[in-house]
């Protein structure tokens, strides 16, 4: 699944287009794990994984944001086993959603693209160092071949990696990864997730100065919002959202927005974006076994419970293990959300 | 002579572990890079904000110190900073039980990394559970003694030779019972390129059960009694570096808690195993 990625970079590394050293280890584990020891040189580091490896990746996950370490990697989003299944779902990345890690969804090829090269300004910045996942849909992005455009000449918008915070020489020695007590783990894991609070402004500004030197945005980095003036809107992410989209502008009675970042959950722009509809749908491909709707869906709810005008919010989980999503079923979900009870989830 | 391994560090006393990682140091010198797994080692050396090391460290998990290695060292090289050594260093544990495929993948990858297995023949720094490397019929809080058994009932996984299997250039093991056979190994594995695996016996007395003030003893004792022996594996060619008396094994066994269980008739077997075993791997040499 990643393995297209990692094949054509190996590619260029051997033709000598790509200045970089591969390291073809034996399992996803020591892949992150090589990465991790790379980036704490100081070195920039990239790897990519999908389904199983990222479950295998799990506890180097978390050790990763532990450290700090600017890690940026590609994420083809896989179903889970059992029963073992090669097509597309959220459920791997979604499921390392507490990790730490930054998580950006691309819509298209091209998004996936510029967003690796976000992905590198957004950890690397000194307010951030944190690592990103740039999750694509497994099948409907990662096989499906399409031209995209690669700033040969980035021009300074993505200066050399020069760590100060973290890096192995022995002209410096430093400890890096100690065993911390109670009162010093509570310290560092609470700045790490206010770290990850605060990478929202970041990631619009990266993406704000990627638009203005290369001409392609992606909403305002952290949401778009697509014809949101209805009373009705759907809340998705990844490629799905291309099907969206032309329900939307098929009708009149819905809009769209995306979720780009999904961690940091950009609450303000989400908030802005929902407040006083009347309805808003929330289709995903993942789901929380025992809670009976996807994170998205309770996520979304949750921060929307506070605001005056609350819509009436509603779920739909779709795709699992790659079933097709298609635009009729889309404007079937838009007829009957009507019908539907505030905080109704269905299976489509 | 400038201590690289400081003091102060919180390991218990007399422990064999901690004189190990003294003498590794000592012999490589500060141009290293010490990638440390989850264990003891760690544990004591390295509670925030206070480290042991005077060399960079990192440690990131239990299982993936190797791995990590891996990367350090690639990046380092392509920072042109190929005369600075890594170093793995991790338990038995982490290498011969959970770090194993971490191990064999980067021997097989050709890295130029030191791989240290510092083997106090347990998960010690958990309370003392059963590893790969702990010897037949020791007990552990895994397997312990009893009426219905004799603790554990596999022998010591030989990695080693495991690790010589993958033609590597040098596989050694070594005791902190011999310091200087064991300065000289690191030293001599440093200046050899590509992967290299040592293996270091390190008596630990909260776990075995002995006097803290025996453990150079006990080291001594292992080597004499054929259950720990010291030899290098150099592009294939194996040498005993240090020739057994041939004690009887109950002299090593009897000072031991882990042992104590065992009849006299259970001390024949041993010591049938162990002779079994020398004539197996190292009469010939």
């Amino acid at each position: 699944m990643e393995t297209h990625i990692v094949e054509d970079l190996a590619k260029l590394v051997a033709d000598g287009e790509l200045k970089a050293k591969t390291i073809e280890v034996e399992s996803e584990f020591s892949a992150i794990s090589a990465a991790v020891g790379a980036s704490a040189t100081g070195v920039r580091t990239f790897t990519a994984t999908a389904s199983q490896g990222l479950a295998l990746m799990n506890e180097v996950l978390f050790a990763t944001s532990g450290l700090r370490l600017p890690v940026v990697m590609v994420v083809v989003n896989r179903a889970l086993s059992a029963p073992i299944n090669i097509w597309n779902d959220w459920q791997d990345a979604i499921s390392e959603r507490d990790s730490g890690w930054i998580q950006l969804y691309c819509e298209t090829n091209q998004e996936v693209a510029d967003t690796v090269i976000h992905a590198y300004k957004i950890a690397e910045d000194e307010n951030v160092l944190l690592p990103v996942m740039v999750c694509m849909d497994g099948f409907f992005l990662s096989h499906t071949m399409e031209p995209v455009d690669i700033p040969s000449n980035l021009g300074g918008f993505l200066p050399k990696y020069k760590p100060k915070h973290i890096y192995l020489d022995p002209k410096r020695p430093m400890t890096q990864g100690p065993f911390a007590y109670p009162e010093y783990y509570y310290e560092l894991r609470k700045e790490l997730s206010k770290a990850v609070d605060d990478s929202e402004s970041v990631i619009k500004k990266v993406h704000k100065g990627f638009s203005k030197k290369f001409g392609r945005n992606y909403g305002n980095g952290l949401v778009e919002e697509y014809k949101n003036n209805k009373e009705t809107v759907i809340v998705s992410m990844g490629s799905i959202l291309g099907n969206i989209r032309e329900v939307v502008d098929s009708r009149k009675d819905v809009g769209m927005l995306k979720i780009r970042c999904f961690r940091p959950f950009p609450k303000k722009d989400i908030i802005k974006a929902l407040e006083g509809k009347k309805s808003v749908i929330v289709l995903e491909k993942d789901v929380s076994p025992g809670l009976g709707s996807g994170a998205l869906f309770s996520e979304i709810r949750d921060i929307l419970y506070d605001v005056k005008n609350k819509p009436k919010v509603i779920g739909y989980i779709g795709g699992l293990g790659g079933n097709d999503i298609t635009v009729d079923m889309i404007h079937k979900i838009v007829d009957e959300s009507k019908k539907k009870k505030e905080g109704e989830v269905s299976w489509l | 002579m400038t201590e690289l391994f400081a003091s102060g560090h919180r390991a218990c006393a007399g422990c064999g572990s901690a004189i190990c990682m003294r003498t590794i140091l000592n012999a490589t010198g500060p141009d290293v890079v010490a990638c440390i797994s989850t264990g003891c080692m760690e544990v004591v050396s390295t509670q925030y904000p206070t480290t042991a090391w005077k060399v960079p460290t990192i440690h990131v998990l239990f299982e993936n110190a190797i791995s990590v290695a891996s990367g350090v060292r690639e990046a380092l090289n392509s920072q042109g900073k190929e005369d600075v050594k890594v170093l793995a260093i991790g338990g038995d544990g982490a290498f011969v039980d959970i770090g194993f495929r971490a191990l064999s993948g980067a021997l097989e990858r050709g890295h130029d990394i030191l791989i240290i297995c510092y083997d106090n023949e347990s998960y010690s720094n958990t309370g003392l559970q059963r590893s790969g490397a702990t010897p037949y019929h020791a007990s552990a809080t895994t397997t312990p003694a009893g009426k219905n058994s004799k603790g554990k009932e596999q022998w010591k996984k030989d990695l080693p030779a495991i690790c010589a299997a993958h033609h590597i250039p040098y596989v050694a093991t070594a005791s902190i019972g011999y310091p200087d056979d064991l300065e000289r190994k690191i030293k001599k594995a440093l200046m050899i390129k590509g992967p290299k695996y040592i293996q270091i016996h390190c008596p630990c007395p909260t776990g075995w059960g002995f006097d803290p003030s025996k453990t150079i003893e006990m080291a001594k004792l292992a080597v004499e009694t054929k259950m720990w022996t010291l030899y290098e594996t150099e592009n294939g060619k194996k040498t005993i570096n240090i020739k057994p008396k041939g004690n009887p094994v109950e002299d090593y066994l009897k000072l031991q808690k882990r042992f104590r269980h065992l009849t006299d008739s259970d001390i024949k077997e041993m010591q049938k195993k162990v002779d079994e075993i020398w004539d197996r791997d190292f009469k010939d040499l």
